[in-house]
């Protein structure tokens, strides 16, 4: 047994880096979460597009909620995969003994749900265009800080109530409960902003303020208690 | 104890009394809406109790988290039990007033709509608990309820872009507001004999919830304790 000095501790980024890796690895060997999201996500579209048949005008008004209650639905089967897999051969007990910050921990699964539902989010929208003949009237780069936020919003929240809910009897069922409640003012906003800027009618920048304001008060609060959910015996 | 309790509560019976008859028979018929106006006597004391309970849920999680005892989560609970029934109260009431006066039973506006959100998030904490079981129930419950405390004043923001509807609260509301004295009398009535009722409610539901986790923990040492005999 080495009794050399460590080289040096691994600092923050580097655990968070090494975690965000090894459930890229994991993803794209299994590509458990992302087939199911996909298509999922396809059949969401499909079934929306037989439920409403719209005119170009109707199409820009109800595509908001559309596509954001697309994307909810898809991101929860995401999200309630986030702490299923370190269940297994007891992976969280792991960690929990491990010196490494709980923090990384967190920010690697929340970084990590991130890009997968804005990989989700890329064929949605184009099959949105596609399906509903969108075309949008106020300027695209809007749409994608719009969705940026949006995404954040979800992914934060839901990837520390996917925490809690691994720990209830009715682990998959129980995200969406304590989740939506929370996200309804997010999901207001992504909703609004995204109509204003497709109808072009007026300006999205109150909404996208509010989005902000929503990311950073809940990204501080789940990097608060992070630590004590994942220690709750 | 006990005798102090029985006397909290006789006193609590006779202002329910008193109030009911203050706001059905003491104050004045109003102007225009006539007797429905009368439901203001229990929707407003009882959204008051509701958002009262609801804050002390709040407070009474953050001192879980800090001290880890049984005392503050059997308040958490019984506080979010009970504002959750006083908010159901309020999102009955509401309508029952607002069809006769607005013509409509429901709208989107802030208050409503914060109210309803609120009524959501406390009730997915009371699922999230019923789900849960074994020692981590508290931490995971306290820790719901402080994003959901934390996401009133985002979901009054985000609901008061809509045109609000809700009538202005007419006590210090500004100019053009106030009421009848006999009618302030009446509501000052019903605001204490509910909050008295609320308070005599919780207590009797943080009594149970102790009780209850002593069972559970007499249950689990005996089941020990046989363990132990057993493998000896």
């Amino acid at each position: 047994m080495s009794t050399a000095p460590l080289a040096k501790t691994p600092g923050l980024l580097e655990i968070t880096l090494a975690t965000l890796v090894k459930d890229f690895r994991l993803e794209w060997r299994s590509k458990d979460a992302l087939n199911s999201m996909l298509f999922f996500a396809l059949l969401v579209i499909v079934i929306f597009s037989f439920a409403f048949d719209p005119t170009a005008e109707e199409s820009r008004r109800i595509a908001g909620g559309l596509i954001w209650v697309g994307v909810l639905f898809a991101a929860v089967v995401a999200l309630n995969q986030t702490w299923a897999r370190e269940l297994r051969n007891q992976v969280l007990d792991a960690y929990r003994v491990s010196p490494a910050p709980a923090m990384s921990l967190f920010i690697a699964k929340a970084v990590g749900n991130f890009i997968f539902v804005t990989l989700l989010e890329i064929p949605m929208a184009l099959l949105f265009v596609v399906f509903y003949n969108l075309r949008s009237i106020g300027p695209v780069y809007e749409l994608v800080i719009v969705a940026v936020l949006a995404t954040w919003a979800l992914v934060v929240n839901g990837t520390f109530f996917a925490a809690l809910s691994i720990r209830t009897r009715a682990r998959e069922i129980m995200l969406p409960l304590i989740l939506f409640p929370i996200s309804i003012p997010a999901l207001l906003a992504m909703v609004d902003a995204t109509t204003t800027i497709l109808t072009g009618e007026s300006s999205p920048m109150g909404w996208i303020r509010l989005l902000a304001g929503y990311d950073i008060v809940f990204t501080t609060v789940c990097l608060m208690l992070f630590e004590t959910v994942l220690n709750a015996e | 104890m006990k005798r102090g309790f029985i006397a909290i509560a006789l006193v609590t019976l006779g202002m329910l009394s008193y109030a009911l008859h203050q706001a059905m028979v003491g104050a004045p018929m109003e102007r225009t809406m006539g007797e429905v106006q009368r439901i203001f006597y229990y929707h407003v004391p009882s959204a008051w109790v509701a958002f009262l309970c609801f804050f002390v849920n709040f407070l009474a999680s953050i001192w879980y988290l800090v001290k880890r005892s049984v005392k503050p989560d059997a308040i958490a609970l019984a506080c979010a039990e009970v504002g959750v029934v006083f908010c159901t109260i309020v999102l009955i009431t509401g309508p029952l007033w607002a069809k006769p006066v607005w013509g409509i039973w429901w709208t989107w506006d802030a208050r409503l709509t914060s109210t309803l959100v609120l009524w959501l998030i406390y009730i997915s904490y009371l699922i999230l608990r019923k789900y849960s079981s074994g020692g981590q129930t508290p931490v995971i419950a306290a820790a719901l309820a402080i994003f959901g405390f934390v996401d009133v004043p985002l979901v009054y923001m985000s609901i008061r872009w809509f045109r609000t509807q809700h009538p202005q609260p007419v006590i210090g509301g500004g100019e053009g507001s106030g009421i009848h004295p006999g009618m302030f009398s009446a509501l000052m009535w019903n605001f204490a004999a509910f909050t008295l009722f609320a308070a005599v409610l919780i207590y009797l539901r943080y009594r149970l919830e102790v009780v209850q986790q002593q069972v559970e923990t007499a249950y689990a040492d005996r089941a020990l304790a046989r363990d132990v005999r057993g493998a000896r």
